[in-house]
């Protein structure tokens, strides 16, 4: 692909967002603005980031990552917790959720080379089994921790409030299972869309970077990639690094939207994780527009159907196992293949006999 | 080539936001503000959830709406709102309504998760609701309870108990706060010398379990009781109590206090017959259902005693139980009566308040505010049950002790 070609299809990824937020302004102004769909903008934006970012670790570098949730909850808890404990030292909402972004993409990037640097020198699916665990080790420990916040500073505990052992100033911030309660609603469409952008240009810009050319010769051939002298692990761990960081801040975006954040299975757990691979997989792998519009789909095809709800589940499993099939299986690829030859032959006619 | 397919996914996309808005204008339209009542048609179309579309009548219909987990692992309690709402909202459309107005119910799923109770929240927003009963359980009612303050809405949660539920000014329950039942039965116990020596087993993963032994452990401490043992469990190792009970048992535990949900309870009361303990067991009103655990020997239940403000089986809910099961096959649970109980008191601060169903949500909210606290009812799940501006419940919590494999009120 060159330069041009590019530039051109990046600008429709970018114009495809900029468009749907100009269209939201235009319904919004018109009165054509259900509340649902006002209330599913964020996780709408949320759910892309974390489809783009994935897309970045499954597509781009090859490694199957199933611990994203994972990344996600540190995110959130580490960003939620900042813009709890800073209530009274930082009144002004906007720079403290700007500030708990920043905290929380570190946070979750610094969890992400940590799980990276011994398990990315490693060949085969290891990384999948890692964050496998991660992502549930996560859970369990922040439905352990309690917090609190007094004069004399944080008290920590991993039995109950009552052995944080506070005086009568104390607020309890992470309160075990029940988590972290009254996070402000920082959250708006307008940022959260600044974020996609963001998410967007850091991705795109790295895939077709010098940088990212040496990602994918890792994903293609690693024997050829490391012959050329290029060094695996710090490509690895790059690409995994920035695909946890752009996880944590779509942890913190989804914080800052509900006014309870709590670590369970339904929210931060196995189930988010494959979720959010199944957008990447239904967009296609190494395709950042495909995954983007794919989460979107999906997390507003449940909400469009409700009726439809006890399903919901069931058509995942299904649209997943045919994907698959589609994408992968070498009878499907051929189908494609004639398929794709024959409407061409069709064009090429239809445009000759039009001539 | 791949231009092309740019253009059609981008075309794709537009068309389905369009699509939505689209849809959303058709809604938007029938949602003016005064409308109300004359959007029958869709509210049937809409009610597919099991809600049921009320008659017309002369003053309107009230739009009540209902958010509950209906599928996933906590779909049993959302179900039994939405069944408990349903028949209290025939019952009184069948007895003239409120102040001659119908009441119209539309139950939306959130599957026991804030995000989609929001989005279930949403959804009824569009459909007109002007009072909603939910959210079931206790993290999605703190996430609806934030969005309905914002729009000011009134909302009455059968069974939030978590305390956070019930913070904003327009929302109201009616089970009680964990901490409120974690202090009760301290008092209870401390009242009625029912032992000193008291062993703990609770869940540390949930919420509802660790707020109430938290606030058992501190009013303990009043009621000169001793906590010989403290135990907990998590999800993942609720199916073995062995270590929890023989520690209980060591300690010379005269009383075992269990504020868990029945499943739990029905295996630690095996293991402890199993161990030749027999302490006094107290619950809390996670504990009702136990007689009803399948394979269960309920004679090991014998003298278990619980905190509860329901029983099925008592003189004053025969009437409540027996259309339940007329209606719906199975046996109700707390949860189906604190939503009957909720849209009796709406009726009652309706009335109270005087409001019309062509009056907006926020205005309603207002006037339901202040009538809230001026009613008082005799439900199923409390005699002479008041509400305080804080939106906490002021009923007695009923003793029950389990005696030839029925409750036996104390």
């Amino acid at each position: 692909m060159n330069k041009n070609k590019v530039r051109i299809q990046n600008g429709i990824t970018y114009g495809i967002v900029v468009g749907c937020w100009l269209l939201v302004q235009l319904m919004d102004k018109t009165g054509h603005m259900t509340s649902l769909l006002r209330g599913i903008l964020v996780p709408l934006c949320m759910y892309s980031i974390l489809a783009i970012s994935l897309n970045l670790t499954v597509g781009i570098l090859g490694e199957l990552s199933l611990g994203h949730a994972g990344f996600m909850c540190v995110g959130a808890f580490s960003g939620a917790f900042f813009t709890k404990c800073m209530e009274s030292v930082l009144p002004n909402l906007q720079l403290r959720f700007f500030l708990a972004i920043l905290i929380g993409a570190a946070v979750a990037g610094i969890c992400g080379i940590l799980i990276g640097i011994p398990v990315l020198r490693l060949k085969g699916d290891y990384l999948a089994i890692v964050t496998l665990a991660f992502g549930e080790i996560i859970k369990n420990l922040i439905n352990v921790m309690y917090i609190g916040l007094d004069k004399s500073g944080f008290h920590f505990s991993i039995k109950d409030t009552m052995s944080l052992g506070m005086d009568e100033t104390g607020v309890v911030i992470i309160k075990g299972a029940q988590g972290i309660t009254g996070t402000p609603k920082a959250a708006t469409f307008l940022i959260a869309t600044i974020l996609l952008l963001i998410t967007l240009f850091i991705v795109l810009n790295l895939i077709h970077s010098r940088t990212g050319r040496a990602i994918m010769s890792i994903r293609d051939n690693r024997i050829a990639a490391e012959s050329i002298g290029i060094n695996i692990t710090k490509y690895k761990l790059m690409a995994f690094a920035i695909s946890a960081v752009l996880a944590g801040v779509a942890g913190v975006l989804y914080a800052h939207n509900l006014s309870t954040l709590a670590a369970t299975p339904k929210n931060f757990g196995y189930n988010m994780s494959i979720m959010i691979l199944v957008f990447v997989v239904l967009g296609g792998l190494g395709n950042i527009r495909g995954s983007m519009i794919a989460a979107v789909v999906l997390t507003l095809l449940p909400e469009l159907l409700r009726g439809l709800n006890d399903y919901r589940m069931l058509i995942y499993a299904i649209v997943l196992i045919v994907m698959m099939l589609f994408n992968s299986s070498p009878k499907a690829i051929e189908v494609r293949s004639v398929l794709w030859e024959r409407f061409h032959k069709r064009k090429d006619t239809g445009a000759k006999e039009a001539a | 080539m791949r231009k092309f397919f740019g253009f059609g996914m981008a075309a794709i996309l537009a068309a389905s936001l369009t699509a939505c808005g689209g849809g959303s204008s058709a809604d938007s339209t029938t949602a003016a503000p005064a409308a109300g009542n004359d959007t029958t048609t869709e509210a049937a179309a809409d009610n597919s959830n099991g809600g049921e579309a009320a008659p017309e009548a002369a003053g309107g219909a009230f739009k009540l709406g209902v958010v509950g987990p209906l599928t996933g692992p906590a779909a049993a309690y959302g179900i039994a709102v939405q069944n408990g709402v349903d028949l209290a909202v025939k019952e009184i459309n069948a007895a003239g309504g409120v102040n001659g107005a119908m009441l119209e119910m539309n139950s939306q799923d959130d599957e026991h998760d804030p995000e989609k109770s929001v989005n279930a929240y949403n959804t009824l927003k569009d459909w007109n609701m002007q009072m909603l009963v939910g959210a079931v359980t206790s993290k999605p009612c703190i996430a609806v309870a934030a969005e309905s303050s914002n729009d000011n809405l009134f909302q009455i949660t059968p069974s939030g108990s978590a305390v956070e539920c019930a913070a904003p000014d327009n929302v109201f329950r009616v089970c009680f706060a964990d901490p409120a039942q974690g202090t009760a039965s301290a008092k209870y116990i401390g009242e009625n010398k029912l032992g000193t020596k008291i062993a703990i087993i609770y869940d540390s993963s949930t919420e509802y379990s660790s707020g109430i032994r938290e606030a058992f452990v501190a009013e303990a401490a009043n009621e000169g009781l001793e906590i010989v043992a403290d135990e907990a469990f998590t999800a993942d190792t609720n199916t073995d109590f062995s270590v929890q009970l023989d520690k209980a048992k060591d300690a010379g535990a005269e009383l075992v206090f269990l504020p868990i949900y029945y499943q739990e309870a029905s295996v630690i009361l095996k293991q402890a017959s199993d161990k030749e303990f027999a302490p006094v067991f107290f619950g809390v009103d996670g504990m009702d259902g136990i007689l009803s655990v399948k394979n269960f020997d309920t004679s090991l239940a014998e003298g278990v005693m619980l905190l509860t403000p329901f029983s099925a089986t008592e003189e004053g809910s025969k009437a409540f139980t027996d259309a339940y099961v007329a209606a719906y096959g199975i046996e109700p649970n707390q949860f189906a009566a604190d939503a009957y109980d909720a849209v009796y008191a709406i009726k009652a601060a309706a009335e109270q308040a005087g409001i019309t169903p062509d009056m907006d949500a926020s205005a309603i909210c207002d006037a339901m505010k202040v009538a809230m606290t001026e009613i008082s009812i005799d439900g199923l799940t409390g005699e002479g049950m008041t509400w305080d501006a804080a939106g906490e419940t002021g009923k007695a919590p009923k003793a029950v002790k389990i005696v030839n494999g029925v409750y036996e009120m104390q």
